[in-house]
């Protein structure tokens, strides 16, 4: 398989994390979204550091797994917490700062 | 030596920023008693600097620190004390201190007592740095540091009201006839600092002309190297140098102000007179005259516009009624005899001059100061007369100074004043030396007629209720050092030359002593003819002006300073008080704060209409943002296939 194959998959997954992103008003499901993008860009570096022979890609591969998986832990905790108190994860009823 | 260059310079400063500490307080005597020893402290310094230089004929050069220093330009905060500037440091703090010590005594019953030596010390710290800089840099900082201090000292009693305007010769402000000096203390404050300020514009232009040509301001540099330059260029940094000393030393057209600065206390006056001001302009000639020496014909012009003044200013001093007036006209005429001197290029007899002047004058107005407390402020002198009898002390020693003013062997003045008519004679500056002369006779009678009005004759002044007594004791044992110096300062003369040479051009002038023995004759023949004209004119009318003289054009032109204050208020403030209208409410309203505002207005409109996008909702601002990084990215794209 080309490497072309490999970055329309990544494009392909990153814009239905996108679209995720724009469409969900469940909080949960905006995890699930962001989760998929940053898999996208994965696949992405995977791909292109196998096809050029440089480590450095898949390195950073590994770092944003590391990133991703601290993320939702955080983002899980407080979607909890919140969760806890109002009873509802829906995006558009989180507008307690609104100036 | 360095220790005493300090102690003498920053000591005024020292009893400035104590004497600041009270300033909103009411009369605290040690405040004045603390202020004049320290001033006395910077005084023995000085001396004991004189007497340093004048022994071992080295100067003392320190430099406290880099003070600019960026690219190519380096101005050092440095201090020389060399034999010009430490006669100047002499003078000015022998006067500063005995002036100090006066105040304690003049102010005693002002409620600003302590703000008033605040101002007075800083005015001394000013001049000492102006006089002891070593560069053209530190000179400009002591020289608008007086013109801060002498805005701030002739405004000291700024609540004053505002005089009425008046076509009545004996009222309006303008006239040297009417009981008062100016149009209030703070006009004629803001005038005395307007007028400088334009003045030191030229200075400032002189200081850059010699910048950018030379690329340093040092004393030294600049000597070293003026002669290299073109003569047209010499001729313009003399020229605008001169303009700041015009302004300074009040040289017509800049003179008006000297004459309403005697809205300020006395002591002020004696300050600015003597000491601390309008030296300043003949100091800086002194200073600079390796510049004025490349350009003859500047030196003189400055020695004609000297002349000018000189008998201009003696010829208003005739007329006068207001005591104080008439002796800034003097000192006005007095400073045309030093630019005299200094314009022909012998510059120590200029600065003998100013020295002598200082001790004279000071005294002066520190006795017309306790003619004025005796009689409630009373200045015309003729509501005056007969106060000898009352204050024998004062009236003994300002009579010993108005005959050192006339210039009467041997005391001070006549040396000094003598040898600049023979300077006028030697060069051969025949019509300078003729105003000159006349000047001297009409000096010798205006301070007789001074003398006269107020210590002799009738007593004017029982109608109006006043009681005269002499000031406090110490008020007088300070005026009398002045005095004294007033006598013998002019048999230092051969030590002054042998000092002052060193650094000064020695005096080109030959005259055989026949011509020499005539000329002194003729002055001192003069002045004793003026003097006695004034005594036995007094003796017999009891006037000197009839009702028929004071019906005259000429008189009134003389009693309203020629008309100048009208010119300068008609000519020169309306229309530019019209000017400054229209720029406020033309250019200044309408368009640059139309365009600052439309500016203000476009941003908070834009801010209003764009702030629908601040919904709030995580969900909205997520599309917004992928909506900017979309656009981003076809920007991208686009200029890519662009290029």
């Amino acid at each position: 398989m080309s490497l072309n194959a490999y970055l329309i998959l990544s494009t392909i997954l990153f814009i239905i994390g996108m679209m995720g992103v724009i469409r969900r008003k469940n909080l949960l499901m905006l995890f699930f979204s962001t989760e998929i993008m940053l898999n996208a860009v994965n696949i992405a570096l995977a791909a292109v550091s196998k096809f050029h022979a440089d480590l450095t890609g898949q390195m950073f591969a590994f770092f944003i797994i590391a990133i991703a998986a601290s993320e939702v832990a955080i983002g899980l905790g407080l979607l909890i917490l919140w969760y806890k108190k109002k009873a509802s994860i829906n995006l558009d009823t989180m507008q307690s700062m609104k100036g | 030596m360095e220790k005493y260059l300090y102690i003498a310079l920053f000591t005024p400063l020292l009893a400035s920023l104590f004497a600041a500490l009270f300033s909103l307080r009411p009369k605290l005597l040690f405040v004045g008693v603390i202020s004049s020893f320290l001033i006395a402290v910077s005084m023995v310094s000085s001396f004991h600097l004189l007497h340093y230089v004048y022994t071992t004929d080295t100067a003392v050069f320190v430099k406290m620190y880099d003070w600019i220093s960026i690219g190519s330009l380096n101005i050092p905060f440095g201090f020389v004390v060399d034999q010009v500037s430490v006669i100047m440091m002499v003078v000015v703090t022998i006067v500063s201190t005995m002036v100090h010590i006066h105040s304690i005594g003049y102010m005693d019953h002002d409620k600003s007592f302590n703000r008033f030596f605040a101002w007075l010390s800083a005015f001394v710290f000013s001049m000492m740095i102006l006089v002891m800089s070593d560069n053209f840099a530190g000179l400009f900082i002591g020289w608008e540091g007086v013109g801060l201090c002498s805005w701030g000292l002739i405004g000291f009693w700024y609540h004053k009201k505002d005089q009425e305007k008046s076509s009545d010769i004996y009222k309006s402000p303008y006239s040297t006839l009417s009981p008062y000096s100016s149009i209030s203390p703070s006009f004629a404050a803001n005038e005395a600092f307007i007028t400088n300020r334009v003045a030191d514009l030229g200075m400032l232009i002189g200081l850059f002309l010699i910048y950018w040509n030379i690329g340093s301001l040092q004393y030294e540099a600049v000597f070293a190297q003026i002669k290299a330059l073109d003569t047209g260029l010499i001729t313009a940094i003399a020229i605008f140098l001169f303009i700041g000393a015009m302004g300074k030393s009040a040289q017509f057209p800049f003179n008006q102000w000297l004459a309403n600065a005697m809205e300020g206390p006395t002591p002020v006056s004696a300050l600015i007179h003597a000491a601390t001001m309008v030296t300043a302009g003949v100091y800086l000639v002194i200073r600079a005259n390796e510049i004025f020496i490349a350009v003859p014909q500047v030196g003189y012009f400055i020695a004609s516009l000297g002349a000018f003044v000189a008998i201009g200013a003696a010829l208003m001093a005739l007329v006068a009624t207001n005591i104080k007036k008439i002796i800034a006209f003097s000192t006005l005429s007095q400073l045309g005899y030093m630019f005299v001197a200094a314009g022909l290029g012998a510059y120590w007899v200029a600065l003998f001059h100013l020295a002598t002047h200082a001790f004279f004058k000071s005294v002066l107005f520190l006795g017309a100061g306790n003619v004025m407390h005796a009689l409630n402020d009373e200045i015309n002198i003729k509501n005056m007369g007969g106060l000898h009898k009352h204050m024998k002390a004062t009236s003994i020693i300002m009579t010993i100074a108005s005959i050192s003013l006339a210039g009467i062997f041997p005391l001070s003045g006549f040396f000094s004043k003598d040898l600049i008519l023979e300077v006028a004679f030697g060069t051969h500056s025949y019509i300078i030396w003729a105003v000159l002369y006349i000047t001297a006779g009409l000096t010798a009678f205006y301070s007789f007629r001074l003398i006269m009005y107020v210590f002799h004759g009738k007593q004017n002044f029982n109608e109006k209720g006043y009681t005269p007594h002499e000031t406090y004791a110490f008020v007088i044992a300070a005026m009398t050092p002045l005095a004294f110096l007033a006598i013998i300062a002019g048999f230092f003369k051969a030590q002054f030359i042998e000092l002052t040479t060193k650094l000064l051009p020695e005096l080109n002038v030959h005259i055989s002593s026949a011509t020499f023995f005539v000329l002194i004759l003729l002055t001192l023949g003069i002045a004793l003819f003026g003097i006695a004209f004034a005594i036995i004119k007094f003796r017999k009318d009891g006037t000197y002006f009839s009702s028929k003289y004071k019906e005259h054009s000429l008189y009134k032109l003389l009693a309203n300073q020629y008309y100048m204050p009208h010119f300068i208020e008609n000519i020169l403030l309306k229309p530019y008080l019209a000017l400054s209208k229209f720029a406020f409410k033309v250019l200044d309203l309408k368009i640059i704060d139309a365009m600052v505002d439309g500016i203000a207005k476009l941003i908070y409109k834009s801010g209003n209409t764009s702030k629908v996008v601040q919904t709030g909702n995580l969900s909205s601002n997520l599309r917004l943002m992928v909506l900017g990084v979309t656009v981003l990215l076809i920007l991208v794209v686009v200029l890519a296939i662009a290029k």
